[in-house]
């Protein structure tokens, strides 16, 4: 033991004294580059516009007199047009990433413990019985027509057509399923989504575009890859053996997962549910196409700033503060979790 | 640390360890129950989404009263992106490659050339395996002469290679200055836990607020560097203003976010890895560059490779940031593809915009199943 602590202290992550002065130097510009962005953020957040066209001035009370007025704009003057979209983007973004997490989470946790094997054939045939129904719903046969035929032809083909198929999938063709979606670019999936949505509305009126529901459906099936992917080698690394106890004394798969699964995973979990939070939060694309007033959410809200009347610094300084605040403080009370769930996965992957 | 975790992973033929053998009823159920919310989401938004978006890819659609009109109109859309009207702005503005350009593309065949023979000389030659490395290299070639000879004096680069200098140009930055933090920070100094803590915050930052504070950074007149660039005889010209500017302020404003993704898992690696063999070296007088080079190097190479694979599938989607930082502009200058699909969308061009989308799932597809069989896989089983 003692060997060991010696050689750690002596090893290549000693530096000696000039070493580190020069890591400080590297270290501290770094630090200079993150921070100066951010430094400068709250700064014009306090100063008049006037200061602000004037040309650059950096240090308050000393270069400038700082005050209140953006604050009081964007809190005051205009709140209904901010906290509109602050509320759409803490409960879309809060929502969506616990529904992502708890059905994701089952999923991952499903992929490792039980044996699927779908047959290739019957995951074939669905994709050509779909491919059909959008072809058919476009020559104009009604879609109330073509979607029970396409489910009764299915539902027939399980029992008739599924015995006799050999080749079947197994959980890590359906993980890599899961997990490559993410490759797909949104932009992609987003139009069939828009122009779903719309249909929906038009013939049910249920109103899906701009819509915090429609965006929180969009952002799990976004997610969902994610999660799959950092849990399921998370719970691959818990300990079978509680679980096989658990069951013996007769406990149910989901019991399992509720009460043993769940609570040993907290690390992981936390750092999975920061991770998608955070996507959800900062989304922009999907928000873009899929909101446009009642749903806004903080990016479209920040990102319109620009549109008004040339940029104005100040008041956008202190909508980029307001929504960057929460993550920030997240980000830095929960930085050990981050690193070790995404090197978890990232390992893996 | 892969050896203590290995330990905790359930062997494959274990895979099913619990809830075999007898499986009632209820036990069926409940193992539908776990998989089919996710399954039956995912079909929706990704089976569904994709055989229509193909299929509007090859129509013109119409908003007329009390819903749409849709008109069949085969390769059209396509059509007018690779060889008609939006050639220049989505393939560029083809023009004579310089000498530097030249000598380029000629290294880049040449290193695909060598990458053929090796793989001929070296491992098991299938007719499957061969026709695809062939395909992909000729791909790779015809994408790296697009580049050269469109990013040339008379030449004007469209989305597509300016998303692929996005990606691969901030990735290769993004993942040298994360390396190279992560190797500083995971010396034993005093005050460690600040800069992990502070190297971290650009990845939660908005992309959206990212490209403000960059715009604001950038401005050569009100923002904070005015005096440098004044100093320079650069005052008053504005970044955003020439193209190949306006170019970087999007990469430096993307290095600036994702770094940290980079930094912040390498640090994990470089931390987790076994002291013994460090040690060992130590002791038979190696000296930084040596234990770098060949411990920690092989080593952390399966995570790099799958966190500039991760960046890579995250990368091509880029809009945000060109989109608020540049609009776009100059011009077309900055647009990603997905910022064009955008923007075809927004003037009601829904077909045109989704065979760009198509056009980008299939390169996107191409670049990263490439990626994970011929580095990926070399890398994994290195380590």
């Amino acid at each position: 033991m003692q060997m060991i602590r010696f050689f750690r202290s002596s090893s290549p992550f000693r530096p000696s004294p000039f070493q580190m002065a020069l890591s400080y130097l590297i270290l501290g510009f770094w630090t200079f580059v993150v921070l100066f962005p951010i430094y400068w953020l709250v700064v014009t957040s306090f100063k008049l516009p006037s200061q602000v066209t004037q040309g650059p001035r950096y240090i308050p009370f000393v270069d400038f007199q700082p005050s209140l007025h953006a604050w009081q704009y964007i809190f005051v003057d205009v709140r209904n047009d901010t906290f509109r979209p602050y509320a759409n983007t803490v409960i879309v973004g809060l929502v969506s990433s616990a529904l992502a997490l708890i059905i994701g989470a089952s999923s991952a946790y499903a992929l490792v413990r039980f044996r699927y094997r779908p047959k290739l054939g019957l995951v074939g045939i669905f994709i050509a019985l779909v491919a059909l129904c959008v072809v058919a719903i476009a020559i104009n046969i009604p879609w109330q027509l073509a979607v029970p035929i396409a489910v009764a032809l299915f539902i027939i083909a399980i029992p008739t057509l599924g015995p006799r198929m050999k080749r079947s999938l197994s959980n890590s063709d359906i993980a890599f399923w899961m997990i490559s979606q993410r490759i797909l670019p949104p932009v992609a999936v987003i139009i069939p989504v828009y122009v779903l949505y719309q249909q929906i509305g038009n013939t049910t009126g249920f109103k899906l575009l701009d819509t915090r529901l429609g965006l929180i459906i969009v952002y799990i099936a976004a997610n969902l890859p994610i999660v799959v992917w950092l849990l399921r080698d998370y719970f691959q690394s818990i300990p079978i053996e509680l679980e096989e106890c658990a069951q013996i004394d007769g406990a149910s798969p989901l019991r399992i997962f509720w009460s043993i699964v769940l609570p040993l995973s907290v690390p992981g979990l936390v750092a999975t549910f920061l991770f998608i939070l955070v996507f959800a939060w900062n989304e922009y694309l999907f928000a873009l196409f899929l909101s446009s007033s009642q749903a806004q959410t903080m990016p479209l809200t920040v990102a319109a700033q620009n549109a008004t009347r040339g940029p104005q610094w100040w008041y956008m300084s202190v909508l980029i503060l307001i929504m960057i605040a929460p993550v920030i403080l997240m980000a830095i009370v929960l930085e050990r979790y981050i690193a070790k769930g995404l090197l978890v996965g990232a390992v893996k992957g | 640390m892969t050896a203590t975790a290995k330990s905790n992973i359930p062997s494959s033929s274990s895979l099913s360890g619990v809830h075999r053998g007898h499986a009632s009823l209820s036990d069926r159920v409940a193992r539908s129950l776990f998989i089919w919310p996710a399954v039956v989401i995912l079909l929706f938004f990704s089976i569904f989404p994709l055989i229509v978006s193909l299929w509007l890819s090859f129509s013109r659609i119409k908003f007329v009263r009390g819903g749409v009109e849709i008109i069949h109109v085969g390769w059209a859309n396509y059509r007018k992106i690779l060889l008609g009207s939006e050639q220049p702005r989505l393939l560029g503005v083809i023009g004579q490659p310089s000498l530097a350009g030249w000598i380029l593309f000629a290294l880049i065949v040449a290193a695909l050339i060598y990458m053929m023979v090796h793989y001929v000389r070296n491992e098991r030659v299938t007719p499957i395996g061969f026709g695809l490395r062939l395909a992909l290299n000729i791909f790779l070639a015809a994408l790296a002469w697009l580049a050269v000879s469109t990013i040339s004096p008379n030449g004007r680069p469209g989305a597509l290679i300016v998303t692929f200098l996005y990606v691969f140009v901030g990735i290769a930055l993004q993942y040298l200055i994360g390396l190279g933090l992560a190797l500083l920070t995971a010396q034993q100094l005093p005050g460690r836990r600040f800069f992990r803590v502070v190297f971290l915050l650009p990845m939660m930052i908005t992309p959206v607020g990212v490209a403000f504070m960059f715009r604001m950074l950038t401005d050569t007149v009100v923002g904070p560097f005015s005096p440098v660039w004044k100093a320079i005889g650069l005052g008053g010209t504005s970044w955003v203003n020439n193209p190949w500017g306006a170019r970087a302020a999007v990469i430096i404003g993307d290095v600036w976010q994702w770094t940290p993704f980079m930094f912040i898992i390498l640090l994990a690696a470089i931390e987790a890895q076994q002291v013994e063999p460090i040690e060992a070296a130590i002791v038979d007088g190696a000296n930084r560059w040596q234990i770098f080079r060949y411990i920690t190097l092989p080593a952390i190479l399966p995570v790099s490779s799958a966190l500039v694979l991760i960046r890579m599938i995250e990368g091509f989607k880029i809009i945000d940031l060109p989109n608020v930082l540049t609009n776009g502009g100059p011009g077309t200058a900055t647009e990603s593809l997905t910022l064009s699909a955008f923007v075809f969308w927004r003037t009601l061009d829904i077909g045109g915009s989704a065979a760009i989308a198509y056009i980008l799932l299939i390169i996107v597809t191409i670049i990263s199943v490439a990626f994970v069989n011929l580095v990926r896989r070399r890398f994994s089983e290195v380590a």
